[in-house]
């Protein structure tokens, strides 16, 4: 089995794994409790939490642990929502978010916020001057995510850095969900950033649980109220063995990135450059630095992605239409369709997404595959 | 750069006539200490300096370390080269280090000693050499020969050639063992922690003495408290801390005693075991973090009454100094945030709301008799315990070594 379908979820490691289980049966006790046994369990976390920091080199700020990225994008957007309502009541996203981004909009929408969905050229990035042209007084967040899902066009995130500079006092959040392990701190953890969001199960880490994190003094009114754990911003009892798990996957994946991003990024090159060769493909992502090492988005004139996904599927490949979130409803791409692409490139996108399990061998096993399956359809049509 | 040693040189010791030899081998022995979590450094107290072989330690946290050891006035990272290096050998080592201190418009002199006076070059010979070189390589960089910003020091000594061009003062103080010895109540609070930093500095070596009183105090107290002992082992090496169960003690006196005099005979009873332990290990003080003023027990009144269950000295090294100025000194030997933490010690549980600040001794005394004094006291001193605290320990957060691996 060849599986290139990492953007969708990944493999837990079984390192990860381990850890998750160990901790399930030793440290079990609530890291809330006073006895020895919670206080255990308490250091643990707080380790944990440290351990992440340390990794990601980040200064100043707050490492908060939630249950994935989509309670993370939430929380930020309607977290910022209720904390700054009275000092204004703008938005400002982009029109190629994920669902959790996008429908968290949306949601606000009906209590009356005003969202500004900012387009994007053919390679999928925003226009800097548009978000500048957007920019209000009563601009309360900014909302932008680092590396798309679909195509993997990665934002320019140092401009919106740049030009938030002269707006102090908005949030400014990153969905870096796609970003974490693939070569991109500098441009995520830019000196503007105010919140950013991770989800775990896209590293080797279980499901169920990511971070978010927060710079000091942005306020953020929480979404889970109770029992005041994650320092009163999180409430609920900690899933301490899903956290010691992501956090040894943080470690895990930041050892020796850069070479495992070469691999990735070699493997893409390898299918690309084959991929080019074919009349009838239309390659949606690029090699350049906008898009990012792990994601390549194409099409096939004339044929569904769900069919190429199926194809595929039979001969031991697994890849995606664009966003699997998405993809199950049958509703057309809204990155794709953001990107003005032809109706037969969106409705034929299929999705590469790379992780540093892959090898530069099932490159060259895709290609051969491909060569059959395209002969197949180009008889067709 | 890569330096070859750390040159220290000695403190007030240099003053202290036949006692030198002794200071001096102290000093070795708590340096080892402080520095044994670099083994393979080679720590080599001579007569007029110490020298701390490097082999292939990071200079960094070693000179972080050395810093706070008492009994040292000033010390440099130090390249060591060959007797017989040549000039140029020394223009490049100088070059290499005054490069890295080096931002433009700073001044700078060669200092040059020769004590091997077969070196082909004397000393003006290599001031010279090695100064017009500098000049010559570096632009910006000036001569200033009588307040320079760098003083490049060369010694030419028989056994090598040694060059530095940092001094970076010491801990000062004196040598912690040279001072003799005393025992410290260390409660876990701000204060203690510094009295006890007050009376290394002058070269007492101290015993700790906890005082703990389960289920009333939590295990992260006593482990406070010894975390604590390890910050304050970094000045001297390691210390010897004594804990004392004091939970009976303080049941029976909430029984037997009137709520103003708790306090006041609590105290009492933590004193004379302190005198009792401190006479056994033949140590010759007691010292307390007590602040003339600060709570009940140390109004001179209190310090009067509780005072009189011995006749050993009880230093106070804080006597005199405001809640301000400990706070800062506490800050600056990096105890305060460990002190904060919120942990109940036995100095704070069972205190009454109104403690008499002025006791009256004849009533306690009088009170005190209802308590079987010998009983107890002798029971709390069976139950003593005592371990050696190292530098590097951690108590609080002990099982960061099993997570590291989990994680």
């Amino acid at each position: 089995m060849i599986y290139f379908d990492n953007s969708a979820t990944t493999k837990i490691a079984p390192a990860v794994l381990q850890t998750y289980q160990q901790v399930s049966e030793k440290i079990w006790g609530n890291p809330s409790s006073l006895h020895d046994f919670g206080e255990q369990a308490h250091q643990l976390l707080q380790q944990a939490r440290a351990q992440i920091f340390d990794q990601l080199h980040l200064h100043a700020g707050q490492v908060y642990f939630t249950s994935g990225g989509t309670e993370g994008d939430n929380w930020i957007i309607k977290g910022t929502a209720l904390a700054k309502a009275s000092f204004g009541r703008h938005i400002i996203t982009t029109q190629v978010e994920h669902a959790a981004v996008l429908e968290s909009m949306h949601r606000l929408e009906q209590f009356g916020f005003e969202v500004t969905y900012l387009p994007v050229d053919k390679t999928g990035r925003i226009r800097p001057a548009d978000l500048q042209a957007a920019l209000r007084s009563d601009t309360i967040l900014v909302s932008i995510m680092a590396v798309n899902n679909e195509m993997g066009a990665v934002q320019p995130l140092l401009s919106v850095a740049k030009i938030l500079q002269q707006y102090p006092k908005v949030h400014f959040h990153v969905d870096a969900v796609q970003a974490l392990g693939k070569q991109l701190d500098q441009v995520v953890f830019n000196d503007r950033l105010d919140f950013a969001t991770f989800s775990g199960h896209k590293f080797h880490a279980p499901r169920g649980v990511g971070f978010i994190y927060a710079r000091n003094g942005r306020t953020l009114v929480p979404l889970l109220d109770g029992g005041g754990q994650e320092m009163g911003q999180r409430s609920g009892t900690e899933n301490l063995p899903a956290i010691a798990a992501l956090s040894k996957a943080v470690r895990l994946l930041k050892t020796n990135e850069a070479v495992k991003v070469t691999q990735q990024q070699a493997i893409r090159t390898c299918i690309y450059r084959h991929l080019q060769t074919f009349s009838k493909v239309v390659l949606i992502s690029g090699l350049s630095d906008e898009f990012a090492p792990h994601i390549l988005c194409f099409a096939i004139r004339g044929v569904k992605g769900e069919t190429v996904v199926h194809a595929l599927e039979e001969q031991g490949i697994y890849l995606s239409t664009t966003s699997a979130c998405s993809s199950k409803k049958g509703l057309p791409s809204t990155t794709l369709a953001a990107m003005h692409l032809d109706p037969d490139v969106i409705n034929g996108a299929v999705r590469i997404s790379l992780s540093d399990q892959n090898e530069l061998e099932e490159a060259h096993q895709f290609n051969r595959v491909f060569d059959g399956l395209y002969q197949r359809f180009a008889a067709l049509s | 750069m890569k330096y070859s040693e750390i040159m220290v040189r000695y403190g007030e010791l240099s003053t202290k006539g036949k006692n030198r030899r002794d200071f001096i081998r102290q000093l070795g022995k708590n340096t080892h200490l402080v520095l044994r979590s670099f083994p393979t450094l080679e720590i080599q107290p001579r007569r007029d300096r110490m020298h701390i072989i490097l082999h292939d330690e990071p200079v960094k946290p070693v000179m972080q370390a050395v810093s706070k050891i008492f009994g040292i006035e000033t010390f440099s990272p130090v390249v060591k080269l060959t007797a017989n290096a040549s000039l140029a050998q020394i223009q490049q080592t100088a070059l290499e280090l005054v490069q890295a201190e080096f931002k433009p418009g700073k001044t700078f002199k060669v200092a040059t000693i020769r004590q091997n006076k077969k070196y082909p070059l004397n000393t003006y010979g290599v001031d010279d050499g090695v100064g017009g070189y500098l000049t010559d390589q570096i632009s910006g960089l000036k001569v200033d020969l009588h307040d320079p910003d760098i003083t490049v020091r060369i010694e030419i000594r028989l056994n090598g050639v040694y060059l530095s061009c940092q001094t970076i003062a010491g801990a000062l103080g004196l040598p912690v063992g040279t001072g003799g010895r005393g025992t410290m109540m260390m409660s876990g609070g701000i204060d203690s922690p510094v009295a006890a930093y007050m009376a290394m500095k002058r070269g007492v070596k101290i015993d700790m003495i906890h005082f703990y009183s389960p289920p009333y105090t939590s295990p992260q107290a006593l482990a406070k408290a010894k975390d604590l002992t390890v910050k304050l082992a970094e000045f001297g090496g390691t210390i010897d801390f004594i804990q004392v169960p004091f939970t009976k003690i303080q049941e029976e006196v909430k029984k037997a005693v009137p709520a103003g005099y708790l306090m006041t005979i609590q105290r009492r009873l933590m004193l004379k075991l302190a005198a009792a332990i401190t006479i056994d290990r033949h140590c010759n003080a007691v010292f307390t973090g007590e602040s003339l003023g600060q709570v009940a027990s140390q109004t001179i009144e209190s310090m009067r009454v509780i005072n009189e269950v011995t006749n050993l000295p009880v230093l106070r090294p804080l006597l005199s100094l405001d809640k301000t100025e400990i706070i800062k000194i506490a800050r600056t030997i990096d105890t305060y945030d460990l002190s904060i933490l919120p942990f109940e010690d036995c100095c704070t549980i069972f205190t009454p709301p109104a403690p008499k600040t002025k006791p009256d001794l004849t009533k306690t005394l009088e009170y005190e008799q209802r308590l079987d004094l010998d009983g107890l006291l002798s029971e709390a001193l069976a139950g003593i315990e005592i371990k050696k605290i190292n530098v590097g320990d951690d108590y609080l957060n002990g099982e960061q070594d099993v997570f590291a691996e989990l994680l």
